[in-house]
């Protein structure tokens, strides 16, 4: 659309009328005398929310799928501490199936499953999983879990427990959580899934019995969903 | 000297003598909530430092348009939106940075030292003198976070700065030093109380700071009133 030199003077002239008007509007002076006024009291908190909302909407709605993006990456990792690279060749992000754990007290009602597989054969699953009953709040997990039941790995994503007694239970602080790589239902008897206060197999820390103690019962917990639902996953094709 | 005397003024006070910790004994509960190590003191103080620039800037080009009855629900309104800006876009371009401070950005909210300096300030000050006040407030904070955060740090775990090179790159590697080596570890100091006590500890080193100050002036004071005097006795 092109405007003859008239039009454009015209807006121009009109343009400097509303620059003057705005500029005089913003006096000091001019807004001391508004300022008691209700109705500008009401107008101005009203014209702050709005640029507020409208700022953050524009933020939020510009910048949510860098998010995904990079939550996205931060499963992937956490997937991969815990399902060897050997295991998969698809991406696990993609590959999922949603069960009904509410039964199993792990934080969800469904939990969703990520499929591992390997040329197109399903090798492990990988789910994140939470002890609702941590000495502090809950404790969120991810556990892989090969074909056959094993445990492949468990890691603790985020918890709120004692720094310096139950963060120990991270595998930054300590090889605790390692040792539950290989076990499954079959080759631990159900007793044996406790600490070792409890008679179980497990150490507990020096100072701090209910992070463990919970850690192991939810991993165990972890495990009967699975099995619960194990012929169903490893003979899903794609 | 480069700064004027107001400006000078307002960097003494932000730094030292109103210091938001020690002066106003504001913002405790993002204080002791954070200051378990100095690498999470410094980067909620940044955070915070960033903010606070940001509020006092905007609340003091706003200071006309905003009524005296109604200040403070617009000051709220504008530092939880600048807040909730900030934890948005430092989630999408600084994930790493945001998955180590992201619990304490919202806490920033809670820092009634934003609105104390909006108030007090930003909101009777021209533009640049906010700024430069919030600069210096913030800066006041973040040198408190990060001193805290490495006495609590050292008594704690015998280390400082661990874990540095999460929040400022590979190349701050150097920052993370072991203290004291083989260290058994005081649990207390690393908990909440622990930082309660160390404040208290902080805060005493600051009074006896200025004590020492006054008392220097004094003595200061007092021989130039009695210089003249022996002067004129010797003669």
């Amino acid at each position: 659309m092109k405007l003859d030199p008239a039009t454009i003077e015209c807006l121009k002239a009109k343009i400097a009328v509303y620059r003057e008007f705005l500029k005089n509007w913003l006096e000091p002076a001019n807004l001391a005398q508004l300022r008691p006024k209700l109705e500008f009291q009401t107008g101005v908190l009203a014209g702050f929310a709005l640029i507020a909302s409208v700022l953050l909407g524009v933020t939020n709605c510009s910048t949510e799928g860098t998010i995904q993006r990079r939550l996205d990456e931060d499963l992937k990792k956490s997937l991969a501490e815990v399902v060897p690279a050997a295991l998969y060749d698809n991406d696990m992000l993609q590959d999922t199936m949603t069960v009904a754990s509410a039964e199993y007290n792990i934080g969800t009602d469904e939990t969703t499953v990520y499929i591992a597989k390997k040329a197109g054969r399903v090798s492990a699953v990988c789910f994140k999983f939470t002890a609702p009953d941590g000495y502090s709040g809950a404790i969120n997990m991810i556990m892989g879990i090969d074909r056959d039941g094993n445990i492949l790995g468990v890691r603790v994503l985020s918890h709120k427990e004692t720094p310096g007694l139950g963060d120990k239970i991270e595998v930054a602080k300590s090889d605790w959580i390692l040792n539950f790589a290989g076990r499954s239902l079959d080759n631990l008897a159900p007793a044996k899934w406790a600490v070792k206060k409890d008679g179980g197999e497990f150490d507990q820390f020096a100072g701090a019995t209910i992070t463990p103690r919970k850690s192991v019962q939810a991993i165990y917990r972890g495990l009967q969903l699975f099995k619960a639902h194990q012929s169903q996953l490893i003979n899903l094709e794609n | 000297m480069f700064l004027s005397e107001t400006y000078r003024k307002i960097a003494a006070d932000g730094i030292w003598h109103n210091n938001i910790v020690f002066g106003q004994n504001l913002a405790l509960c993002p204080l002791l909530a954070v200051t378990g190590t100095a690498t999470n003191g410094l980067g909620m103080g940044l955070a915070t430092l960033v903010v606070i620039v940001a509020s006092n800037g905007l609340i003091s080009v706003a200071r006309h348009l905003i009524p005296n009855e109604i200040r403070i629900p617009i000051f709220v309104l504008l530092i939880a939106a600048l807040v909730t800006l900030v934890d948005i876009l430092m989630n999408a371009w600084a994930h790493e940075l945001y998955k180590v401070l992201g619990l304490f950005i919202a806490l920033i909210v809670t820092n009634c030292a934003l609105l104390g300096r909006a108030e007090a300030f930003a909101s009777k000050q021209p533009v640049r003198e906010a700024l430069w006040d919030g600069l210096m407030m913030g800066l006041g904070f973040l040198i408190v976070l990060v001193a805290l955060g490495a006495a609590r740090e050292i008594t704690a775990s015998g280390t400082l700065f661990a874990n540095a090179s999460v929040l400022l790159g590979e190349s701050f590697k150097f920052l993370e030093v072991t203290v004291i080596p083989n260290y058994k570890g005081f649990l207390l100091m690393a908990l909440p109380p622990g930082g309660f006590i160390m404040t208290a500890f902080l805060i005493v080193g600051k009074r006896l700071i200025d004590q020492k100050i006054e008392q220097i002036k004094q003595r200061k004071a007092s021989v130039t009133v009695l210089a003249p005097v022996i002067a004129e006795e010797e003669s």
